[in-house]
Formats: C-alpha cells, sequence, structure tokens
C-alpha cells in the first residue's frame, strides 16, 4: 500500500530536551496506526508536528507528498485533529462550534452533514447549548465532532480514550472502525495497550522521543508470543530449591503459584516439570495458561530500552 | 486563497461581540456622556472657545479617538489572547490557514467592533453638542485606519502575552497616557512651549489632530502629517505580525 504520511528523520528539541530523536515512519493510506508509548514519549510532539502545531526542528514530513511547512494547506486541508486536552471556548454553541472547526477548512457551512455527526456522537440534543455546560465526556465527543465537521482524510486520535468511561469508549472505537470503512486513514496515540490490541493494524512504540519498533499488530503478538503457565499449588511451597536452576520458574502469590514464563509448546517441558512436582510430593490444583498480552510486550521492551 | 476561513474567524468574533453588546456599548455610552456632562457643560461653559470651536464640541474627536484606539487594543488583544489561554487557537493553527487569513478575521472584527462603538460615541455626542462635520470622507477614513491599526497593535499584544497581567499592562501603562496626552481635551497651543515639543514625541497626538481637522477643518499640524503618522504606525504593526508568524512567536512551539 501507498504510504500517505511520511517521516523523515524528523527530531525536536526543547531547548536541551530532546522530545522526538530522528524520528523516521511511515503511514499506509486507509489503516489504524496506534502509536504506543508511556507519559513524555513523545507521542503529542509528533502529532503536533505532523498537523502545524509545532515545527520539527530537523527533518522532513510529508503528507500524501505535500511538504508540512512549505505546502501547509494541502496537507492540513486532509487531516482532522482530536487533541489530548479539552481546549475549548466555551461560550459558543455546539453547533456553531463545529460549523466553525469547518469553516476554517474553507467549507461552507453543511447543516445536513454537521448534524449527522452531532447525532452520531450523541450531541444532538446539546447542539444549541453552550459548551461550558457539558461534561467532561461530552466535551470529548464535541471535539471528536469538530474534527470530523471538515470530512477529514485523515484523523488523528491524541489519548482519545483517556479517563472516559466505558460507554464513551467504546463510542469511539465504534465511530474510528466507522471512520476506517469510510477509508479514513487514524493514527490514534494511547497509553492503553487494550486500545491499540483492540483497533490497530500496525503499532508503533515510541519511548523517549525514539520509536523503537514498528509492525503489523499480529506480527507483533506472534512474534512476541511467549505463553505464561500458572500452576497453582494445593498448599504453599516450603522449599522451593528444587527449581532454582530452572530460569523460567517462579514463586508468586505468596508461594501459592508456581509462574512458568516461555514455556515450549513442542518440548515435554511441561511435562517434565509436573512430573518434578509429582516426585516432591506437591499436589497442585489447577493450571492455567494465558497468551502475553501486548501489554507484556510493552511493558518488556520499555524498561528494556 | 482560504478566504471563507477569514469570514469564519470574523463572524466567530462579531458573535462574541453580540453576545456581550449590552456591556460592550452601554459602558461606552454612559461614560462619554458623563464625559459631557462634566467637561462639557459643567467645566466647558469656563473654558474659551478654542479656534472658534466651542470646548463640548472640541472634545469630541478627542473621545471619539480615546474610545477607537483603546477598544480596538482591548478587542483585538483578547481575541487573540482568550483561545490561546483555552488552548482552542489550536484549531486555527492546524486548519489550512494562513497567517494572513488568520490576522484579517482577527483584526477586521476587532476593528469592526470598535468602529461600531466610535460611532455610537459620536451619535451620542450629538445629544449634547451639534457639529456639522467639515470633512465626513476625511472622517470616516481616519476612523477606519484608526481601528484598523490600533487592531493590529493590539493582536501583537495579544499575542505577546503569556499572561492576563501582561495584556493589561500596555494598554493602561502606556496607551492610556498617549492618548490623555495627545491632545484628547485640550489644544497643545494651551501647553508650556516645552510640553508642546514633546507632544510631538508622541505619536497619538497626530492623529487626534488629524481626525479633530476633519471634524473643523482646523488643526495643530497639517493634515497630510497626521496621514503619514498613521499609515507608519500601521506598516510598523504589519512588519511585526508578518515576523511574528514567519518565526511562530509565542503561537507555534
Ligand atoms: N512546549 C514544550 N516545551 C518544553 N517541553 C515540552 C513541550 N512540549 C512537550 N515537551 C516535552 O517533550 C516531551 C514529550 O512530550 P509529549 O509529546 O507531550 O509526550 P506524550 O504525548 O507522549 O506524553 C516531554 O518530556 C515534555 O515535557
Ligand atoms: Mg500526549
Amino acid at each position: 500500500m501507498k504510504s500517505q504520511i511520511s517521516i523523515e528523520n524528523v527530531s525536536k528539541v526543547f531547548g536541551t530536551h530532546k522530545a522526538l530523536n530522528n524520528v523516521s515512519l511511515e503511514i499506509k493510506k486507509g489503516e489504524i496506526f496506534a502509536l504506543l508509548g508511556p507519559n513524555g514519549a513523545g507521542k503529542t510532539t509528533l502529532i503536533s508536528a505532523i498537523c502545524g502545531l509545532c515545527r520539527q526542528s530537523t527533518g522532513t514530513i510529508k503528507v500524501n507528498d505535500f511538504n508540512t511547512l512549505s505546502q501547509y494547506k494541502e496537507t492540513r486541508n486532509q487531516i482532522g485533529l482530536v487533541p489530548q486536552e479539552l481546549p475549548l471556548d466555551g461560550f459558543e454553541s455546539v453547533y456553531n462550534s463545529c460549523q466553525f472547526s469547518r469553516g476554517l477548512f474553507g467549507l461552507k457551512d453543511n447543516r445536513d452533514h454537521i448534524e449527522k455527526i452531532l447525532k452520531t456522537l450523541s450531541l444532538f440534543d446539546k447542539r444549541d447549548e453552550q459548551i461550558f455546560g457539558l461534561s467532561g465526556g461530552m466535551k470529548r465527543r464535541l471535539l471528536i465532532a469538530k474534527a470530523l465537521a471538515h470530512e477529514p482524510k485523515i484523523l488523528f486520535l491524541d489519548e482519545p480514550t483517556a479517563g472516559v468511561d466505558v460507554s464513551l469508549r467504546r463510542d469511539i472505537w465504534r465511530l474510528i472502525e466507522d471512520q476506517k470503512k469510510m477509508g479514513v486513514t487514524i493514527i490514534l496515540t494511547t497509553h492503553y495497550i487494550e486500545e491499540a490490541e483492540q483497533l490497530a493494524d500496525r503499532v508503533g512504540i515510541i519511548n523517549k522521543g525514539e520509536i523503537i519498533l514498528v509492525k503489523e499488530k499480529t506480527t507483533l503478538m506472534s512474534e512476541f508470543s511467549k505463553k505464561t503457565t500458572f500452576i497453582r499449588l494445593s498448599k504453599k511451597l516450603k522449599h522451593p530449591s528444587f527449581m532454582k536452576k530452572n530460569k523460567k520458574i517462579s514463586l508468586t502469590e505468596n508461594g501459592m503459584t508456581l509462574k512458568l514464563v516461555g514455556i515450549n509448546d513442542t518440548s515435554n517441558e511441561l511435562q517434565s516439570i509436573v512430573n518434578l512436582l509429582s516426585q516432591n510430593g506437591i499436589a497442585f490444583t489447577e493450571i492455567n495458561t494465558v497468551d502475553n498480552s501486548l501489554e507484556d510486550i510493552f511493558l518488556d521492551l520499555v524498561e528494556t530500552q | 486563497m482560504n478566504i471563507q476561513a477569514a469570514i469564519t474567524i470574523y463572524k466567530f468574533e462579531m458573535a462574541r461581540f453580540r453576545r456581550t453588546i449590552f456591556q460592550s456599548l452601554v459602558a461606552p455610552i454612559i461614560t462619554t456622556s458623563l464625559y459631557f456632562v462634566v467637561f462639557g457643560a459643567a467645566i466647558g461653559s469656563k473654558i474659551e472657545s478654542i479656534n472658534g470651536v466651542s470646548y463640548g464640541s472640541f472634545i469630541v474627536p478627542g473621545l471619539i479617538m480615546l474610545y477607537l484606539m483603546t477598544e480596538s487594543i482591548n478587542n483585538a488583544a483578547f481575541g487573540i489572547y482568550f483561545p490561546k489561554f483555552v488552548g482552542s487557537i489550536f484549531e486555527v493553527l492546524s486548519a489550512p490557514v494562513s497567517s494572513l487569513e488568520a490576522t484579517v478575521g482577527y483584526v477586521g472584527a476587532a476593528a469592526s467592533k470598535s468602529t461600531i462603538i466610535g460611532l455610537m460615541i459620536f451619535l451620542t455626542s450629538n445629544l449634547f453638542v451639534t457639529h456639522d462635520i467639515k470633512y465626513p470622507l476625511v472622517m470616516a477614513v481616519f476612523i477606519i485606519l484608526t481601528a484598523i491599526t490600533f487592531s493590529l497593535f493590539g493582536f501583537i499584544i495579544g499575542i505577546w502575552a503569556q499572561n492576563w497581567e501582561k495584556l493589561s499592562i500596555i494598554p493602561t501603562l502606556l496607551v492610556t497616557p498617549l492618548v490623555f496626552l495627545g491632545g484628547s481635551f485640550y489644544s497643545i497651543d494651551m501647553l508650556p512651549e516645552f510640553w508642546q515639543k514633546v507632544s510631538l514625541l508622541n505619536p497619538v497626538f497626530y492623529l487626534i489632530s488629524g481626525f479633530r481637522w476633519s471634524f473643523f477643518g482646523t488643526s495643530e499640524i497639517p493634515i497630510a502629517l497626521s496621514i503619514v503618522a498613521i499609515l507608519s504606525f500601521m506598516a510598523i504593526c504589519l512588519l511585526v505580525i508578518a515576523i511574528i508568524f514567519k518565526t511562530g512567536y509565542r503561537l507555534r512551539t
């Protein structure tokens, strides 16, 4: 697939602090790309550079082959941005605020379109109310509506579900999937791994201003997937010496559970451990195997960096 | 050219004005009326006419200028400072809007508001003094140029200011004294010679003098000089704004 956003060797320095360090990244047309990273990793800064809110210190960013600095009208025309915070002029009404967003992109008012978006986001009843009367969740919905008011081809969502309740999170996820079906390219940042796991086609992990890895989500999951097996013991293990030499085994839950990480499916590893337990007269009540989540992968990567 | 964007910003700002129209207009009208009662009727009756113009009439152009300048600065400074303060400026910065288009929208709206206020003061003054305007066209040109220029100036202040205090410091500490000392309420001919010379360093003096000329056909300095003064000030403001946008000063990080 053709790449729609192309980021080449972009760095951003604030004073002496490097918020982005030589970032290169390609975003494909029509995909959902999740940019995953802990707080302060540089997610917002990267989005801001693409959208025109900040200027990179070095490097180039292109959107549909247009340069974001010298051809900003062409690049920004395509983009809708939902920021991380709730920056809204509270005195304006919901409808007018959306109309304002649309107008900035050079488009005439289109009541049908804006009302449709407001309905999708359950804001239609509030359309004539002033913004400062809205709840936090409503404001977030409104920011999404404003970003969609000009029918963007690329949608950026900066931590769209941070601190929102379950029903809004579900609505946002559904909306993201609907936008993808309409062919919109979506870039979302999050530190909820669950979100990336749920939505993304590809995942990029950013830490301390550097992109550590970019992978198809499914590849990422399978490449890194290690199984973890828990063996729940019937009583507390007093003398764990017999398992000292096996690095894959550890004891958790106050000595009540054995945790086996990365046990190989094909070898008889599990069998031999079970045998070992019987030989030592240790009884167990339950064996449970789980796939590692993206969260574990993510934490591993960020911690080892 | 994204003209629609400039219109959108303009309309949005004018909507803010409409929401507060009562405070915006009532305050200047009441204050002006007080000026006329105090200076025009009470004190003015003791002051002899200036160049054949009664004192009550003499202060009308000065009062209009006073409001035109301060309202232009305040409106434009607030217009850009407020979205910066609440963060909603991100929308304008990430939209395909050029600095020229944004400036036209914000400054145009601020200038329109202060022009409306200026006209309201003019109408109010008619309740107290009658005058026929010698050169109405020149008067209109002066009002518009002053409103635009001081709105540009206010726009710069609004971009520069990082807190509410800074937002008001230049209007209070610089502009108000300049306007008062620029001959709003007196002719500089009334001043000792030394202060007359000092007044010539006050840019506002040239504007008030020129504006007064459009009313009465007489002024302390030639009208051409006043026009040059206002155009120069406008050029300086435009230059500063161009530099601000070129460097992203205080708008883009
Ligand atoms: N305007 C700014 N001035 C100075 N430092 C900044 C600015 N914006 C962000 N930073 C710094 O850059 C780093 C990355 O920030 P950010 O992109 O907001 O991270 P994230 O969105 O991943 O949480 C942080 O260390 C932050 O303190
Ligand atoms: Mg962030």
